[in-house]
Formats: C-alpha cells, structure tokens, sequence
C-alpha cells in the first residue's frame, strides 16, 4: 500500500465567520462547530475554546487529543467503521492540518484524564503544548452513564477533526511524504539482504473506559491480526480510554504513530519494515495467553528477524508485555520493547508488575511516579475541580498560590509508549 | 563566589610512595594537590581549589579500617573543606573499597558532599554505589582524562547543590533510583536504533536491567476452614463512600482500616471504590463484586468457615509503588497475627 501524506502547516489558530486554513492560520466558525456536536441528544452544551503554544492556559481533565486529516485520494475516509464508512484506508493521498489538534474536555468520566498545561514546566512534558488547540468542553445529559458520556465526547472530539480536516481538501500541501508497504513476496524481493522488521503494538482493551477501535471494532474482540502501517495515519485505530494520561496513547497519537515513522525513515535502508501487527491487552489469563501465541505465531509466519514491541498503560499489561517478548524471542526473534515505569516518587520500587530476561532491550518513557509542581495559569479550560482525584493527583495537591503538585502520571503524554516523547530514566 | 576548597584522598601508589610493598603506609596529610589531584585541579580551573590530599595505604585501609577513617577524618576536617573527592580507583579492588569507605564516613560526620570514581566492576562499586557517587571509569589509569573531566563536572554540582541528572547524563554508576531525564532522540528512534544494534550483533544497552522478583512461596492449606477466622484484604480500592481517609486513586501512599461489625453486604449507599485504575461503575454499584463481604457472611451463617475478621483492610493497588505495598502489608500484618487470623482472602481487580 502507497500512502502519501500532504502537510499543510498551521501556525495559528482563531475564531472566524467563515472556516478557512489561509497563509497557516486556521479559522473555526464556533458556531458551526457547535451545531455539529450538539446533534448528539447525549450532549447538552459545549463549550469551544482555543489554546495556543505559549499561552498561559491549562486545559483538564483531558480525554482525547485528535488531529484533522482529510482523504483526498484512495479508498475510505477518515476514521473508518467510526465516522466514515467501513473501507480499507492507507492508500491514496490524505492532507494533514500539521500543527493544529482537537483537545476534548469537560466533566469527568473516569478518573484518568489528564492535564495539559500551555506553557510552563508541565508543557515540557506533553507534546500538545506544542499544537494550536481547539478544544470542546463537553457536558453531557443529566443522568448520562459514565460509558455513554465517554462515547459521545469520543465522537464530537473525532467528528469535529473530521469537520477541520475537510477545510484541506483543496489545499495544496507545504511538503509530501511518501509511505509506502510492500506485499509479503515483493518486499523480499525487493529487499533480499534487508532484516524484516516488524511493529507489534499492543492496544489497550482492559475494557469499560479502557478501550482502543480498530476500523470500529472493540480491540477486545479482536485476534492479533496484520496492517499496513499506512492504515493507522488514515485513523484506523482510535483511543477510547481513560488510562492514566502519560501513557495512553490518544488519537493524535494513534494517527502519527512514532514508531512507524521512525521505522519507516530507515526502511529500504538498512531495514526493511514488513509488518505492522495489532494485539490487544485483555484481562483474563486466557485471552493473555491466546493473544501472546497469536502475535507470536504471525511474527513467525511473516519471517520476521527483529520486531518492536509497545505497551500501552501498566500494571497489568505487563504481563501481556512480558508473554509477547518472551515467546517472540523464543522464535529466534530480536526484540526491543518500549513501557514506562512506575518506581515510586522516590524512584526506588521495581518499575514494572512482570519481568522476563528476554526483555534485555528496553525503551522507557520515565518515570511516571515523578512529582512536579505545575504554575497557575491565567486561565484554565475545563476545571481544576478534578486534580486531586485523577490518576496522579492527592488530596489537597492544589495550593493557595495557585499551583498544582502532581505525579507527571497526570499529565497527557508525558511517558509515551510508543516512544513520541523524549523523557527517559535510568 | 569563593573557591570551593576540596581534599582529595589517594593511595600510596598515585602518591608515589611505592607500589604494593608500600601499602603498609599510615594516613598522612599533605597541603595542595598530589598526582591525580593535580590533573583535576586543573580541571577545576578558578572553580575550585585542592586545599589538601590525605594519603593512606591500601592494606593499612582495609586492615585498620576504623582507625584510618578516624585519623584521615581528622586531617580533613582541619581543612575546612566545602566538598570531599576520593580516587579515582579504576579496578584496583581495595582502593576502591578504600574511596568508597572514607566518602561515606566523611559525608556522615562532616556533613558536605562527597564523589569517587571506578570500574564497575570494582568491589567497591557493588558496596557503596547506593550510598555515594561513584563516576564509573575504564578499569586503569588509561581512562584518568575521562575519569578527571566527569568527577570534575559532577563535583562542582555537588558543591553547588544543582540538582543531579540521571547515572546516563553525568557519568555515575546507577544507584538503583531511577531518575528520569530528556533524551536527545524521542522514545521511538531510540528503540529503533536499539532493535539494529541487536540485529547486526552490535553492543547495545537497555534503559532499564529486569528487576529481580521477590516471589512469595505460598503457605500450607489451612487444616480446617471450618473454625478458621478470616481476613478480607484488597487492592481493589474499596472504602466507606467518601473515602475517608482520602486514598489515592493511584500510587496510594495509605491504606484504610474498616468495621464490618453488623455489615452483611455493601450497600452502594455506604461502599465505593476509590481506584483510579479501572472502571468504578460495576464495583460502585455493589462492592462485594470487588471485596466479597455477602459471601463471606453466606458461609460463616452456613458454617463453612469460622467467622470473617471484624476489620477489612484496603487501598489502590494502581501505580502504587511496590515498597509502599510492602510497608503496608508489614504493618497491618502484625494486628491480623495478633487476632489469631488464620487465613488472608486478597482480592485485586
């Protein structure tokens, strides 16, 4: 599959009449937006707000972050089987609004939405401080369910991307990459002397609020199974979690998956990237074991000689981590895995809940179980109301003065799985 | 700002007294720089001042340990100095026990920073590298330019209280806290690059070594249930509806202790779980899913065991650090030993 991305850049964001990309600056027609995302009954009000790369703003609890897209070519549209209609996607050409993202807020549903701070030392650690934001702060119908309420801020963030993404369609992009995979046979062919790499990236399916969809399905229900990495920047995979908010991956994240890329940037080189397999992290042993075997046995079947694994959340799917590495290696196999750790406050606990010798290559995201202490900022979108109980906060951790002390557990991206941040530990 | 005055300790050998036949040498003080000390002198440039080098024989060391360190403590304290160095001791095994020993006296009783240097595989680095600083070096004096340039720039953050940046950044043998850091290249690119090390059969070095597991072996059956007193305990988070004692819905520093004296069940109007970790709808709506107290009262009525312990214990196994869990465990464990409990139901999520 050939895919070829088209990026236009955004360098700034505002609020307009009319919607319009023009010399890098997006314009967004509020009003528009809100009747969009209002045709949910689920949804009572929303209120649109933007946060610019700088700014003093802190936007919590968030829930997703989405970047708009847009299929000009090839079959599909974004997000299929979610909001475009079930088709193959990661062919074709899609235009990209680089710079430019949809952050969902509002009212709580889990306890695992994160902090997104603008600027300040907290916008060191999430990589969306860095994009021109527009963000929903959504309140959901009186008495909604706490998995209603996710799945329609879930698509009001996703239709919304969706909606800006269109705005590209006739633009002709700053810059063109080119991405492309080749059929099993063509690719040796083509690449006789190249080591097969493969990407197994393990979505998390915890299940009720921690889910990931694959063109629409439940990646619970799904058997480990094989994509063209070009599918993921069409949003085939999209986040419908409340992990902890370092190390979910968001949608954005989903979309510009890092490893692919990076993987990618050296394939025909010295690496010939062969497969892209999806896996998921259920909780019953039996679905650890059937989902390890499974990944296992296609790495196999694909010939591959050394494969990428990511994690995504902790704890738990440690175990999966560790059953993937440790029967992968058994097939003669060479390995890296990539998790993050939680190591106390202190930084002196063992970092993960399972361990094997075979995960001898390990990426980490960091230390999640950092504390940081996050300015006031002049504005908040969404509420602070929240800090003390997500996933990294305490009791009482907000201050007179106005700041924030929390683990960077609380903070949207801060340690990566798919390695898009550059925090570390050692 | 003043200088920053520093003594250095070395061996008889980089004192030049002699080789192994002079190990036998007592503590001695010295005014200014000697050997070694003079290399990182100058590596100090207008920063810091060698004011003074104590010299002590490796076998008088390691032979007459509590001694030297009381003799060698006492030329340094006369020195006045802001920041103490030791070595570098590359592979020489009773050096660098030697330099790790007086760092760690030195830091205790004169209360100021302290550095040392050697191999990593140097007895002295699996002794002391959790209590000093330690610049991991080549294994002999061949390495001294690298060693000076890394214990040089490490001492001035010590002396100045900088904060210090992971073993990876300055240059020190891990401790065993994990300190994280910025990388220069993201996650992504560094697995990558780490997966073609590995293919090509290239030295790589991960992150992070596989911790070793502390494994529990499990107990002997409980001879009769029937008259057995059990205990509910969980990390599944729940706690009376409100969370009293505030537990943490993830890295829980606490755990809560709790009646059921006359509780049969729990009601969602009196129970919820404070876990942050996954989703609280099915446990909020009836908690005896998570900590089983209906079933527990079920069997005690039908005889199938003796009675449910009085008091439940819980907290948020989410992202709690395993020391914390341990601490816990240790402290609740005592009163359920004391009641004469005979038999522990733990239930996770």
């Amino acid at each position: 599959m050939r895919l070829e991305l088209g990026y236009i850049p955004i360098t700034d964001i505002q609020f307009g009449d009319v919607s319009k990309v023009e010399n890098g600056v997006l314009t967004v027609d509020s009003k528009t937006v809100e009747a969009l995302i209002l045709k949910d009954e689920r949804i009572v009000s929303v209120k649109v707000d933007i946060a610019r790369p700088g700014e003093s703003v802190r936007i919590t609890p968030v829930k997703d972050v989405i970047e708009p897209r847009v299929k000009v070519e090839g079959p599909g549209g974004m997000f299929p089987g979610v909001i475009s209609p079930v088709d193959t996607v990661g062919s074709g050409r899609t235009h990209v609004l680089k710079g430019a993202a949809v952050v969902t807020t509002g009212r709580i549903v889990g306890f695992q939405e994160g902090i997104l701070d603008m600027s300040g030392i907290g916008a060191k650690y999430t990589p969306f401080s860095q994009t021109n934001n527009l963000v929903l702060v959504i309140t959901p119908r009186k008495g909604l369910g706490s998995h209603e309420h996710e799945h329609a801020v879930r698509e009001a963030g996703l239709k919304t991307a969706v909606y800006l993404g269109e705005l590209a369609r006739d633009l002709v992009p700053e810059t063109v990459e080119v991405f492309e995979s080749l059929p099993f046979m063509d690719g040796l062919k083509k690449y006789p002397d190249l080591p097969r790499v493969g990407y197994v990236q393990m979505l998390q399916s915890q299940g009720l609020l921690h889910d990931t969809y694959v063109y629409g399905v439940d990646a619970k229900k799904i058997l480990p199974t094989i994509m063209s990495p070009t599918e993921v920047m069409d949003g085939a995979i999209i986040s419908g979690n409340c992990v902890s908010a370092c190390d979910k991956n968001p949608t954005y994240v989903h979309q510009n998956n890092p490893i692919v890329h990076d993987l990618y940037a050296r394939h025909g080189k010295d690496l010939n990237f062969a497969a892209m397999i999806i896996t998921n992290e259920n909780v019953y042993l039996a679905d650890k074991v059937r989902s390890s075997d499974w990944t296992a046995k296609l790495c196999g079947f694909l010939g591959l000689d050394g494969v990428i694994i990511s994690e995504e959340g902790f704890g738990n799917p440690d175990t999966d981590l560790m059953m993937n590495c440790r029967k992968i290696t058994d097939r003669g196999i060479k390995t890296v895995v990539i998790t993050d750790e939680y190591a106390g406050q202190d930084g002196a606990s063992q970092s993960l809940a399972d361990a094997h010798e075979s995960a001898d290559a390990l990426v980490t995201g960091g230390n999640a179980n950092q504390v940081i202490t996050l300015p006031r900022m002049d504005r908040v979108i969404g509420t602070e109301e929240y800090v003390g109980i997500i996933a990294g906060g305490w009791d009482q951790n907000k201050h007179e003065d106005g700041t924030i002390t929390v683990e960077i557990q609380a903070i949207t991206g801060a340690t990566s799985e798919v390695g898009f941040a550059y925090l570390s530990a050692r | 700002m003043s200088k920053i005055r520093i003594v250095h300790y070395i061996n008889q050998f980089f004192a030049q007294i002699g080789g192994e036949e002079m190990a036998h040498v007592p503590p001695e003080y010295r005014d200014g720089a000697v050997g070694p000390g003079l290399a990182l002198g100058s590596a100090f440039g207008d920063k810091a001042d060698i004011v003074g080098t104590v010299i002590c024989g490796d076998s008088y060391f390691n032979e007459n340990m509590e001694d030297a360190k009381k003799k060698l403590i006492g030329f340094i304290r006369k020195a006045k100095p802001d920041l103490f160095i030791a070595g570098p001791a590359f592979n020489a095994g009773r050096y660098g026990v030697a330099c790790g020993a007086i760092c760690e006296a030195v830091r205790e009783e004169l209360k100021i920073p302290v550095l040392t240097g050697m191999y990593e595989e140097n007895p002295g680095a699996d002794m002391f590298r959790q209590k000093v600083y330690i610049i991991a070096t080549r294994n002999s004096a061949v390495g001294m330019r690298d060693a000076v340039k890394k214990m040089s720039a490490l001492a001035l953050k010590l002396a100045n209280q900088e904060p210090i940046g992971a073993s990876s950044e300055e240059g020190y043998i891990p401790q065993g806290i994990r300190v994280n850091l910025f990388e220069e290249d993201r996650g992504s690119k560094r697995a990558v690059d780490m997966l073609m090390k590995k293919l090509k059969g290239k030295p790589f070095t991960t992150e992070y070594p596989m911790p070793i597991f502390d494994r529990v072996d499990p107990q002997p059956a409980v001879k009769d249930i029937t008259k057995a007193k059990i205990a509910l305990v969980t990390s599944g988070g729940i706690v009376p509806l409100g969370n009293p004692d505030h537990i943490e819905s993830s890295s829980a520093t606490k755990y809560g202790r709790y009646d059921l004296d006359g509780v049969n069940y729990l009601s969602k109007d009196a129970y919820a779980t404070a876990h942050g970790g996954y989703d609280p709808s099915y446990a909020n709506a009836d908690a005896d899913r998570v900590l089983a107290v209906d079933v527990m009262r079920e069997f005690e009525k039908d005889g199938k065991i003796g009675s449910l312990y009085r008091y439940f214990f819980s907290t948020v196994g989410n992202g709690t650090a395993v020391k914390n869990a341990k601490a816990f465990a240790e402290e609740f464990s005592k009163e359920l030993i004391e009641e004469n409990v005979q038999a522990v139901i733990l239930t996770s999520t």
